[in-house]
């Protein structure tokens, strides 16, 4: 492979295994502030013949590699941050690259006054340091994180030139350490009547929104590490929830307190926002669980697609649980084969897809479909719309579809049977 | 699951949203009715109720004589005995009550956590012109925030999306959530700046100028759980999860 904008993704994956350090400095994004013109990345023709550069604090990424996260419409306080997917290798996030989704800023915490309270229907009202949560016994998990409004742009703006970092780039997979919130409420004993928390954040909008007791014994965590490394303020430091497979809403970051009370507290993001108004006039509200979703990533648009052997990779992932397959269809949906699965797929996390596939340089149409375990399967878009019509803004996860065209160019297209 | 389980379930979510009014529980009767309407789609999502139910099923609502323990393997909980057995690790520390105080902010539908105090519409008016207007906008017709004010449209929110703004007079199902929500993080500049009777005031003024409530409108601890809102949606519970297609 030689041109073309995928030229550069090679390198990425040994990026992303040992990334502690990256691009944050220079990651000046905004409409307000535009990046300074970086000088062009150079080499010396024979790096066999230069002393190389000297050890650093830090590794620091290619000057070669350019991926960035880019800011959405609403700004960079209170907005949303889209993650280049399409540049990511292997199942795992690179940590600066996560997206992100501030609703008053990122909030800059001290670990040593960090304090979280659980209290409400309890034995014990009790107050953890951050170095108390992490005595507890300690566990390490891959879990998928997805904004509940990844896919919007594709919905509501679609257009050929969208790049998977632009449909569905509020995604993330990585390992997060932290302790299971069972160990934690047990500690604090929940009282009998307690059937949901209140959680709630430390930042300036004091985020909050009520957890399911049943969900929070199942499998939640609070999390004070990913991909090996103590969270970055923008991610939730020191310490943020985690829900596995549910949206990313009610991972609540840099957690203060949990409350332990009979019924939901009806926050403003479970009633005016992450509420799905539904043909007919009903409006289904706590639908906490992300649908299984796929999209292929290579080849993508805006294309550079190049005549002969190029294999179909991408994503895939359920707030359900396991991928149990992904189909991949290059011919429009006519037929489909089932794609070899990667990564370990243990359940609410990303697993990478990938199918052999030899361009003969016809125009065509690829199209890539999630099955999970409990034999969910990816919608169409038609029939996606004719279920949810066009009321939410949340939850859109019908088949993504790329058109080829004879030139190599790939594009994105919402609705393929409208051709 | 047991036929007793289940029915403990739905008594269960029922008690638990008693401040819940007419619509909301409207809805809910709804949602359980249709589910139970419904055939079920599949034999693999019978083992899952109405995702509704997952959410109280820890609860120590099952019936006695139940004893299936559930996934994980977690004691099923009995009656009187607590929800969650303590394991005593010893770890944190016992929170004090003024901890607890400076913290405890949120604002439940039964009126659980409003603060005494009152703010009457003069108030909230005075207090919008300074705090609000600049991202809302003169009318709540919203700006760089969102729109707040407005009784249209009444109808078609599932079926399009351009000009139906949600607006606290068409969509928001509860008035204490006003409260809980302006007192913790407006304005965005000055988050936590406002006075109870400010947030009472800016409340009992919003509601007024969506005609929910009268000009003479005073919101304190009693009034304002008791407002019938005007949402022009019926608020379900989330039923995608007995479903293996798109629902």
């Amino acid at each position: 492979m030689s041109a073309g904008p995928s030229t550069t993704r090679r390198d990425v994956l040994g990026v992303a295994a040992g990334l502690l350090g990256g691009l944050g400095a220079r990651a000046a994004f905004g409409a307000d502030t535009p990046p300074a013109a970086a000088p062009p990345p150079s080499a010396p023709p024979d790096a066999t013949k230069v002393l190389g550069g000297p050890s650093t604090g830090r590794a620091e990424r290619s000057a070669f590699e350019e991926a960035e996260l880019v800011a959405g419409k609403a700004g960079k306080v209170s907005g949303t941050t889209f993650a280049p997917i399409e540049r990511f290798l292997g199942t795992l996030t690179p940590t600066d690259l996560q997206f992100q989704r501030h609703h008053g800023g990122i909030a800059q915490i001290d670990p040593a006054r960090y304090a979280l309270l659980v209290h409400g229907l309890v034995d014990r009202p009790l107050r953890f340091g951050l170095n108390e949560l992490k005595r507890f016994p300690s566990v390490s998990r891959a879990h998928f994180v997805e904004c509940a409004g990844n896919g919007r742009t594709a919905f509501r703006e679609p257009s050929p030139g969208l790049t998977p970092q632009y449909i569905d780039g509020q995604l993330n997979n990585c390992e997060w350490t932290g302790v299971e919130l069972g160990r934690v409420l047990r500690e604090a004993g929940v009282k009998a009547g307690a059937e949901w928390l209140v959680v709630e954040g430390g930042d300036a909008s004091v985020l909050a929104r009520s957890l399911p007791l049943k969900k929070a014994m199942d499998d939640c965590l609070l999390v004070y590490a990913a991909n090996g490394e103590p969270l970055r303020p923008a991610h939730g430091y020191p310490v943020r929830l985690l829900v596995p497979g549910w949206e990313a809403n009610i991972s609540i970051k840099w957690l203060r307190r949990i409350e332990a009370t009979a019924g939901p507290m009806m926050a403003k993001d479970e009633t005016s926002k992450y509420t799905d108004p539904l043909p007919g006039d009903k409006a289904r509200m706590f639908s906490f669980v992300m649908d299984a979703k796929s999209i292929i990533l290579s080849p993508s648009a805006p294309g550079g697609l190049q005549r002969g052997f190029w294999p179909i990779s991408g994503v895939a992932w359920s707030g359900r649980g396991r991928i149990h397959r992904v189909d991949v269809s290059t011919d429009g949906g006519k037929t489909w084969t089932a794609a070899e699965l990667q990564g370990p797929n243990t359940g609410k996390d990303v697993v990478r897809f990938v199918h052999p596939w030899s361009w003969d340089g016809s125009p065509t149409l690829l199209m890539s479909r999630a099955i999970d375990e409990t034999g969910y399967v990816q919608p169409t878009y038609r029939e996606f719309l004719a279920v949810r019509g066009l009321g939410t803004d949340y939850h859109f996860n019908p088949i993504r579809s790329f058109a080829v065209d004879a030139d190599g160019g790939v594009r994105f297209v919402a609705d393929p049977e409208a051709a | 699951m047991s036929p007793a389980r289940t029915d403990a379930r739905t008594d269960a979510r029922t008690d638990a949203r008693t401040a819940a009014r007419s619509p909301l529980r409207l809805g809910l009767a709804l949602a359980v009715a249709l589910s139970a309407c419904e055939p079920a789609p599949s034999a693999e999502s019978q083992k899952t109720a109405p995702s509704t139910s997952s959410s109280t099923s820890a609860a120590p609502a099952a019936a006695a004589g139940d004893t299936q323990p559930p996934a994980g393997g977690t004691p099923l909980p009995v009656a009187g005995a607590p929800a969650v057995a303590p394991t005593g690790l010893g770890l944190g520390r016992a929170a004090t009550e003024a901890e607890i105080a400076a913290w405890d902010i949120d604002v439940h539908p039964s009126g659980e956590g409003l603060p005494e105090g009152s703010g009457d519409v003069a108030l909230g008016k005075s207090v919008y012109a300074t705090q609000c207007v600049a991202c809302h906008g003169p009318a709540g017709e919203g700006g760089i925030g969102p729109q707040l004010i407005g009784r249209e449209p009444r109808t078609g929110f599932g079926e399009a999306f351009k000009d139906r703004p949600r607006t606290i007079g068409n969509y928001w199902p509860y008035a204490t959530t006003l409260f809980d929500y302006m007192r913790r993080a407006m304005p965005q500049y000055a988050p936590g700046t406002l006075t109870d009777a400010q947030v009472y005031g800016l409340s009992a003024y919003l509601l007024a100028e969506n005609g929910i409530v009268g000009a003479d409108f005073v919101a304190d601890k009693t009034s304002l759980p008791a407002v019938k809102m005007g949402q022009a949606v019926e608020f379900v519970m989330d039923d995608r999860e007995a479903y293996d297609r798109v629902r």
